[in-house]
């Protein structure tokens, strides 16, 4: 079906349109752009940047004292040697699934509605796989050898070890975050160059110029890029699953129990797309209301993002069901303790938060008219994202803290540093994407003209 | 050497993508076959009409990608098995289902870097600087008009019979493009 085929069948099903009527190429690019161009700075937007500046700064001091004195300033120790770092380092990372899956998947299946909100997704992959790639980073120790990580011939004679998956780790996720890079830029390029011959300011033209490279729209040059747009859509699809694949066998490789279990793949994949698309409403329904694109980010949007959560929530929840069962049908005693613990424990009362955030709350999205209503899924969504902040934080704490051994028992309680670090990276990404917002254009104009029915060429 | 055109070309403009899709057929039918055009979003039948079929973007991602996975595996069979055999629990140095996912990510990290940075060199971009900038009504073609440009450097271009065929497909405008 063509996307005004789409629309037309859309208008007689009574769903929400994919972009409100009586827009045209002119019209699309001028509100777009105009977020970027003559929009006056706000008062709102500096105080937002300076508010998510102060926790730059706070990140930035963390590190440099972590630097300094080491992990010890962390609540690490041993047993529970992977404490904040790793919750929040898988965490960011599968914030950012949902935004290659927006632009990736959803174009490969001729989901057209994506076209408004697949660029700030996009964006927000990489400001979270930016935020992502700093923890195993700092979790080493000595983060300036981090390239000892990477195969390259070096004077003490030595390779990486590739039957583990820390190492399969680092080629996924460096992977990833090209791709992510790579993806986005290639998708600007064209509104780079509307910017470009839209702008007023000589300097402002150069710099909007300088990163188009001489985009000028060329039928030749469409035809390439479309091409190879498509391509990307096409391998960027397989490797966004990979990567939360491989985030989950550095657990599932591993014999600790509540680590050692094959259904963590699947269910790692769906409960990232789960934090994703939470996060993509958190930033939509804010930045549709302030910047007026509620003609482009219509409630359509938003009711389709509800309901991919809701489904990718049931996936998560089956495989917390799973694991609850395989706890008790395995007749292991140290799988059934882990339950117990999980259960019983000194962390129970976040097992029972996690099972209230991600399992029941959202079954209102159930509900119609809570999927269409911002201020409710605002706050669903806020929801979620604590508890897939929670699961992680079960799955590597929980099952650190008590293995085979009494002996080996222990407790993590994270210190200040753990939190310094983990608010700096939300100000960090919060930061970006305030920069983001206002020096590129947050939906892609192109992609946008192509839903208009005058785009078509009759016969 | 024959003395440079200082013409670049004639460039005619449309209101619509139907109009310049008819326009670029009738100028290829015309026998011009040094032609472009230039839309603010893709159109797939206009590349069609100026007579470019075949673009190459997916045979250097296929051996972008070839050369990821050969590059991946064998680097890593020749570091397990010859410069750095590490007995791990007694597994075979050559274990190789261990070594498929890494080479499963060079091969697409390969295939996507050939695929943006060919996408680019076989559009000649970067390239800041091109003749049709010169046009000021060119600024729409990122906007909302279509534009379609007989090269001077085509065998058939003709100063004023060029320019009255395109007066005769109705544009909106024609301006040279000063080369």
């Amino acid at each position: 079906m063509t996307p005004v085929e789409q629309l037309e069948l859309e208008e007689k099903v009574s769903r929400a349109p994919v972009m409100e009527p009586g827009h045209s190429f002119a019209t699309i690019s001028d509100k777009i752009s105009s977020v970027v161009l003559t929009r006056p700075l706000s008062i709102g937007w500096l105080l937002g940047l300076s508010v998510a500046g102060a926790f730059v700064m706070v990140l930035t001091t963390a590190i440099c004292y972590l630097f300094l004195k080491g992990v010890g300033i962390w609540g690490i120790n041993i047993p529970i040697g992977w404490g904040f770092a790793i919750v929040n380092f898988v965490w960011w990372i599968g914030i950012g699934h949902a935004g290659t899956l927006i632009s990736a998947i959803l174009l490969l299946l001729r989901q057209s509605w994506r076209n408004s909100i697949n660029r700030f997704a996009e964006a927000m992959t990489l400001f979270a796989v930016a935020c992502a790639g700093m923890f195993p980073l700092l979790h080493m120790g000595r983060p300036w050898l981090a390239y000892w990580m990477f195969p390259y011939p070096n004077t003490m004679n030595y390779w990486p070890q590739f039957r583990s998956p820390l190492v399969w780790d680092v080629f996924a996720v460096s992977t990833y975050a090209t791709t992510s890079l790579l993806f986005w830029f290639v998708g600007l390029i064209p509104d780079l160059g509307t910017l470009r011959d839209r702008a007023k300011n000589i300097w402002i033209k150069r710099a909007y110029g300088l990163l188009a490279m001489g985009w000028r729209g060329s039928a030749r040059h469409w035809s390439r890029y479309e091409t190879a747009y498509l391509l990307l859509a096409g391998l960027a699809t397989p490797l966004v699953l990979s990567v939360h694949t491989v985030v989950s066998f550095d657990f599932a490789v591993g014999i600790v129990p509540g680590w050692h279990t094959t259904i963590f793949p699947p269910y790692f994949v769906a409960g990232a797309i789960y934090s994703g698309f939470a996060m993509v409403l958190i930033l939509a329904i804010p930045i549709r209301k302030i910047y007026g694109l509620e003609d482009f980010i219509t409630e359509r949007h938003l009711e389709n993002s509800a309901k991919v959560m809701l489904a990718t929530g049931l996936i998560v929840a089956y495989g917390y069901v799973i694991e609850m069962f395989m706890g008790w049908y395995s007749g292991n005693r140290y799988d059934s303790f882990l339950l117990w613990n999980r259960l019983h424990g000194p962390y129970s009362f976040f097992y029972d938060m996690l099972w209230m955030c991600n399992i029941f709350i959202p079954q209102l999205l159930w509900i119609r008219k809570f999927r269409r209503n911002p201020v409710l899924l605002f706050m669903v969504s806020a929801v979620v994202l604590v508890g897939m902040w929670l699961e992680r934080f079960i799955i590597v704490v929980v099952s650190l803290q008590r293995d085979f051994l009494n002996s080996s028992w222990g407790m993590y309680y994270p210190t200040r540093w753990d939190w310094a670090v983990f608010l700096g990276t939300l100000g960090f990404f919060t930061f970006c994407m305030f920069l983001f917002l206002r020096l590129l254009p947050s939906i892609s104009m192109f992609e946008m003209s192509t839903l208009l029915p005058e785009s078509k060429v009759k016969e | 050497m024959a003395a440079r055109n200082p013409i670049y070309g004639l460039l005619a403009e449309f209101e619509t993508p139907t109009e310049v899709v008819e326009a670029a057929k009738k100028t290829h039918a015309a026998g011009y076959k040094k032609i472009d055009a230039y839309s603010p979003f893709p159109i797939e039948e206009l590349s069609e009409a100026i007579g470019f079929h075949h673009n190459n973007v997916a045979l250097v991602v296929l051996c972008g990608g070839i050369i990821g996975c050969l590059t991946g595996y064998l680097m890593q069979y020749w570091i397990a098995t010859i410069s750095y055999p590490v007995n791990v629990g007694g597994r075979p140095f050559h274990s190789w289902p261990s070594f498929i996912i890494v080479t499963f990510e060079l091969t697409i990290l390969f295939s996507v870097l050939s695929a943006v940075f060919g996408m680019l060199a076989l559009n000649g971009l970067p390239m800041p600087h091109h003749p049709v900038f010169n046009v000021p009504r060119f600024e729409l073609a990122s906007k909302d008009k279509f534009f379609l440009i007989v090269f001077s450097s085509d065998p058939k271009y003709n100063a004023d019979d060029t320019r009255a065929f395109l007066e005769g497909l109705r544009p909106i405008s024609i301006s040279e493009v000063p080369s």
